[in-house]
């Protein structure tokens, strides 16, 4: 079964200056397993179709499923975990009680929790920050636990809105290198928004371009660079390759989009 | 201690030394009778005289500051979980604690003592707690609207119950607000549980002490008790701020 199937979903926010179309029919379909990135310019509406399937917004038209239920089912469900760009941890309980805020809250036992967020942590390599407090931790550390946090419940669906966003290139590549590795031994299905083309790339099986007002899916550039993405695939011609053919992608939609707010 | 900390306490230390030896040699200078302005020397040779007293008088006013802040703040705190929850009760608890927050409260107090019996403590707690009432009320309040969006997002995704929302995120993120009202009602408190005390009742406190030495022209006493009032409201103040810091620290601030 499909992990996100929509069909013609659209977003219209009302506002007092008019109805804003923050996406219009969006089709598009993620595998079971299948690593997606969602990139365009701000305002493409990339984040806002994220909330639509994590169910954090509902779309003004269209049909969207999640695993074959709605949204909200699939919410309720906990079939999928999410991260944002902000970590969002709770300043209040230390690395480990971040991570086993989701267990807790689903009521799972304490000893099954700790064991859990142990895991989770050596798996994302912060074994030794286990008792610290969010606000000794750097950036890119704080956000390794959000992506922890959102393993905890081994969804089968992961939901990124620019994760790494306000991380330094350096820790930035090193986080990607470390999603892919965490993707592969969890098997879910991601769908990931960025800005950046790299990233996109390095990461992403398919990479969905989008273009906005309103916000439209322009291109869909699948990615052959099979599965052992490691360091030395970031200087290979075949990821050049493909960072051309999404650049092309995003810069190439005909100016003329502009013109599709008169209609 | 580094040299920065001694600096931060040396100042106003300094600063209080020199205003006391201005202040004693004036009087001294300039032959200021003592019931106009008592020399420092002689409020604390009357200090010394008094301890006991200061202390038991410290003790008492202290009580009715606490037991008055404990019960202001717990009915703030109520209110102001009730007033996050319903829009109705918001409507009808803001402008109250407004109303409560311009009011003279102190000026209740001798009506309260007609009401409780002047042998009561009672009265001097109510107007406490009618004083704390309002700062706690409003920042709570604020606090525990605070919630931050990622936060909110995250709690829905994770199809957390309302109860469950409270417990994990709103409370603890309004904690800090809490203790900073605390933090601001606490030094009031102390202010309005020794005014309160001048307008009659038990003379067991500091404000009842400080009129009674005045009005038998004992004045160098009644700035000894000065001096304890003083001190009572530096305890309060401490300890809250403390508290708030503690807080604050817990949430990374």
């Amino acid at each position: 079964m499909n992990a996100v199937e929509a069909r013609g979903v659209g977003k219209v926010f009302a506002s007092r200056s008019g109805d804003v179309h923050a996406l219009e029919g969006i089709d598009l379909t993620v595998a079971a397993g299948e690593f997606v990135s969602l990139i365009g310019p701000s305002g493409c509406g990339k984040s806002t179709l994220l909330r639509l399937i994590a169910d954090l917004d509902t779309p003004t038209s269209g049909e969207l499923t999640v695993f074959g239920k709605t949204p909200q089912q699939a919410r309720e469900a906990q079939d999928y975990g999410i991260a944002f760009q902000q970590a969002g941890l709770l300043p209040w309980r230390t690395v480990t009680a971040n991570v086993e805020l989701p267990l807790e809250l689903h009521g799972i036992g304490k000893a099954e929790r700790a064991t859990r967020a142990a895991e989770l942590l050596s798996l994302v390599g912060l074994d030794e920050f286990a008792g610290h407090f969010p606000h000794q931790l750097s950036g890119g550390m704080q956000q390794r636990v959000a992506i922890a946090r959102s393993l905890a419940e081994r969804p089968s669906l992961l939901l990124m809105d620019e994760p790494f966003g306000a991380l330094d290139e350096m820790t930035r590549e090193r986080m990607q290198t470390e999603l892919v590795r965490i993707c592969a031994e969890s098997g879910a299905a991601v769908v990931f928004v960025t800005h950046s083309i790299p990233e996109a790339v390095f990461l992403s099986q398919r990479v969905v371009v989008m273009s906005p007002r309103p916000g439209r899916i322009s291109a869909v550039i699948p990615v052959n660079l099979g599965d052992e993405r490691g360091e030395d695939l970031r200087e290979d011609a075949s990821f050049f390759a493909a960072v051309t053919a999404v650049r092309e992608a995003l810069h190439g939609t005909p100016v003329t989009a502009r013109g599709v707010d008169l209609r | 201690m580094t040299a920065a900390s001694v600096r931060r306490w040396a100042a106003p230390v300094v600063l209080g030394v020199v205003a006391l030896a201005i202040w004693q040699a004036f009087v001294v200078g300039a032959g200021i009778k003592p019931y106009l302005l008592p020399s420092p020397t002689a409020i604390v040779e009357q200090l010394l005289l008094v301890v006991p007293l200061v202390w038991s008088a410290a003790l008492a006013t202290g009580m009715n500051v606490l037991v008055g802040l404990v019960v202001g703040a717990v009915v703030a705190i109520l209110a102001a979980i009730v007033a996050a929850r319903s829009r109705m009760a918001d409507t009808l608890l803001s402008p109250t604690a407004a109303a409560l927050s311009v009011m003279p409260i102190v000026a209740l107090a001798p009506a309260l003592n007609t009401m409780f019996g002047t042998t009561s403590t009672t009265p001097r707690r109510v107007v406490v707690s009618v004083v704390v009432f309002a700062p706690v009320f409003v920042n709570t309040l604020r606090g525990l609207r605070q919630v931050q969006p990622v936060h909110r997002d995250l709690l829905k995704a994770y199809a957390a119950t309302p109860r469950q929302i409270t417990r994990t995120v709103t409370i603890p993120g309004a904690l800090p607000y809490l203790f900073t009202g605390l933090r601001i009602a606490s030094s009031t408190a102390v202010i309005a549980a020794i005014v309160a005390e001048y307008f009659g009742g038990l003379q067991n406190g500091l404000g009842s002490r400080i009129t009674s030495a005045a009005s038998n022209s004992a004045y160098a006493r009644a700035w000894a008790f000065v001096l304890g009032a003083i001190l009572l409201g530096l305890v309060f103040y401490l300890a809250t701020l403390a508290l708030e810091r503690a807080v604050a620290r817990r949430q990374g601030g």
